[in-house]
């Protein structure tokens, strides 16, 4: 009987084989060709000219300093208005907390086109203009259910008797939120950021559209340089991207696997 | 008491501002008006001509081409990705981290990445972009996420399972259908689900797969027509409909779900 089981298992194993091609050529191959187009020239051989002439542009890297500044006060803004709406949502009785969560998650089922041209709209009904202001209220807006669910979602599994504990203990509300509530959901504070900050970066779209085209992000950039036909220079950009998501993931360390695990939305 | 009002009247704050651009889109499709915000009367003159085809041509066809390509990538996820759970789920520990560590990289690229990387592929490699390309593009980023909603059942499953069955006469074969594949299929259904919803709500990636041979999604079409300056008046009822029948497919799930607790604590 065991030799059975071993051979049903042992054979089982192979089943991983053709998933394994195809995130070899669909996943590190592609990676691998943004690495190579990003070190050769538009003539082909090894070259850093496409680094060069992004240090030597300085429109490219204002545009990614500004699309990083975008990014951190849309992930500041979210979180200040996402943890106390999930802080009280995880507080609610289970029925009508999964009904909210859900409100709260349901916009995000409509295409984020459609959305931010919503907000386009909304804007114009309230003779509100165009510009910074709606960027930053259209990228809270799309992006604040993805910092609220991963928040809701670790607070909701926090063990009731903790903070028991710390009230009978003699914590003031103040010492419980503190030192208890507030430490127990860093996981989920971390798997927000990562949800929010990182898309933020890359988006393109959002910006022209609640600006007139006004304001330019990074994805932006790297778009028009890959429609443009520069594959090189847009590789090398894409690169740079690479290669600060990185360093904000490592900053996150350990809570990547988790945002992706428990920060997922189904 | 006062608490009470404070967390449910800041809640609704912020579902108000959620949802007033859909409520907007949602009021003004049914008026005439082609501009979004001028109120022209009731009417049903737009879901009419939504239906009626003819002049919404090619809002249909890219509303069928969402529909295939999301029904059809996500088929082959699923396929795909519950070969793949089944092969991982008896792999060796360390080929098991390796492959879970290149299946979460699609989902923490941001999309512009994984699309310029695809892009990239495409044109090395020589295919002409369209419908292949496309399909290809979202089962990359689809798969992933269908491999993480089987693996936990493959872990809760009871192995003495497939011994029994085993044991019973069954073959290898017999087992993994009546024995394996109910036990998956709550994973199954849900990596399908969330595929579909992924695919169809995708942008980047499809923008950079689905070359110039007219081909287009709903995304790309809402995008391609707000960069001509405004929304199809008739995108307003397709909005209004998609995002009712999302509603009300969550609350029947919803409904299920707290049935099924219910009888569950009784």
């Amino acid at each position: 009987m065991r030799r059975k089981i071993i051979s049903f298992f042992g054979r089982r194993r192979t089943w991983s084989i053709p998933y394994a091609i195809f995130l070899l050529i669909f996943v590190l191959i592609p990676l691998a060709l943004i690495v190579y187009y990003a070190f050769t020239s538009e003539t082909g051989g090894l070259s850093f000219e496409n680094f060069r002439k992004f240090m030597q542009h300085p429109e490219a890297i204002n545009i990614l300093i500004y699309s990083i500044g975008v990014a951190m006060v849309t992930t500041i803004l979210c979180l200040l208005i996402g943890y106390p709406a999930a802080y009280l949502l995880s507080r609610l009785e289970s029925r009508m907390a999964s009904l909210l969560v859900m409100l709260f998650i349901l916009p995000m089922w409509i295409n984020f086109l459609i959305r931010t041209l919503a907000t386009v709209a909304l804007f114009g009904f309230l003779k509100l203009p165009l510009g910074e202001g709606a960027l930053m209220f259209g990228m809270v807006y799309n992006f604040l259910p993805f910092m609220i669910y991963p928040i809701y979602n670790i607070l909701q599994k926090t063990d009731p008797n903790l903070i028991e504990a710390a009230q009978d203990l003699g914590a003031t509300p103040r010492q419980v939120f503190f030192r208890t509530i507030l430490p127990l959901s860093i996981p989920g504070i971390t798997s927000g950021i990562m949800m929010v900050f990182m898309p933020v970066i890359s988006t393109f779209a959002i910006a022209e559209l609640l600006t007139i085209n006004n304001i330019k992000l990074f994805g932006t950039t790297l778009q028009e340089n890959i429609y443009n036909g520069m594959w090189n220079y847009g590789a090398a950009l894409s690169l740079v991207m690479l290669v600060l998501i990185g360093i904000t993931s490592l900053l996150n360390t350990g809570s990547t696997a988790k945002a992706s695990e428990e920060g997922g939305l189904i | 008491m006062i608490k009470k009002i404070l967390t449910s009247s800041y809640l609704g704050l912020l579902l108000v501002m959620l949802y007033a651009p859909i409520l907007i889109i949602i009021v003004f499709s049914f008026t005439e008006a082609k501009v979004l915000g001028n109120w022209t009367g009731f009417s049903l003159k737009l879901y009419a001509s939504l239906f009626q085809g003819g002049v919404t041509h090619s809002l249909s066809a890219a509303l069928w081409n969402t529909l295939i390509i999301g029904l059809t990538a996500a088929f082959i996820s699923t396929v795909l990705g519950t070969v793949a759970a089944i092969g991982i789920f008896n792999l060796q520990q360390r080929a098991q981290k390796a492959i879970s560590l290149v299946n979460s990289i699609p989902i923490l690229n941001p999309d512009i990445i994984t699309a310029i990387s695809l892009f990239l592929l495409f044109v090395s490699v020589g295919i002409s972009q369209g419908y292949t390309t496309v399909v290809l593009a979202h089962v990359t980023f689809c798969t992933p996420y269908v491999v993480l909603s089987v693996l936990p059942r493959l872990y809760r499953m009871n192995p003495s399972l497939y011994e029994a069955a085993l044991d019973l006469g069954a073959t290898p074969f017999l087992a993994l259908r009546r024995v394996m594949l109910p036990e998956l299929k709550p994973g199954m259904i849900s990596g399908f689900i969330l595929a579909f919803t992924l695919s169809i709500d995708d942008f980047v990636v499809t923008l950079f797969t689905i070359g110039n041979e007219g081909l287009e999604t709903i995304s790309t079409y809402i995008y391609a027509d707000a960069r001509k300056g405004g929304l199809t008046p008739e995108l307003r009822p397709l909005s209004a409909i998609i995002f009712v029948t999302v509603l009300i497919l969550l609350i029947i799930i919803n409904q299920r779900a707290v049935k099924k607790t219910n009888l569950k604590t009784t």
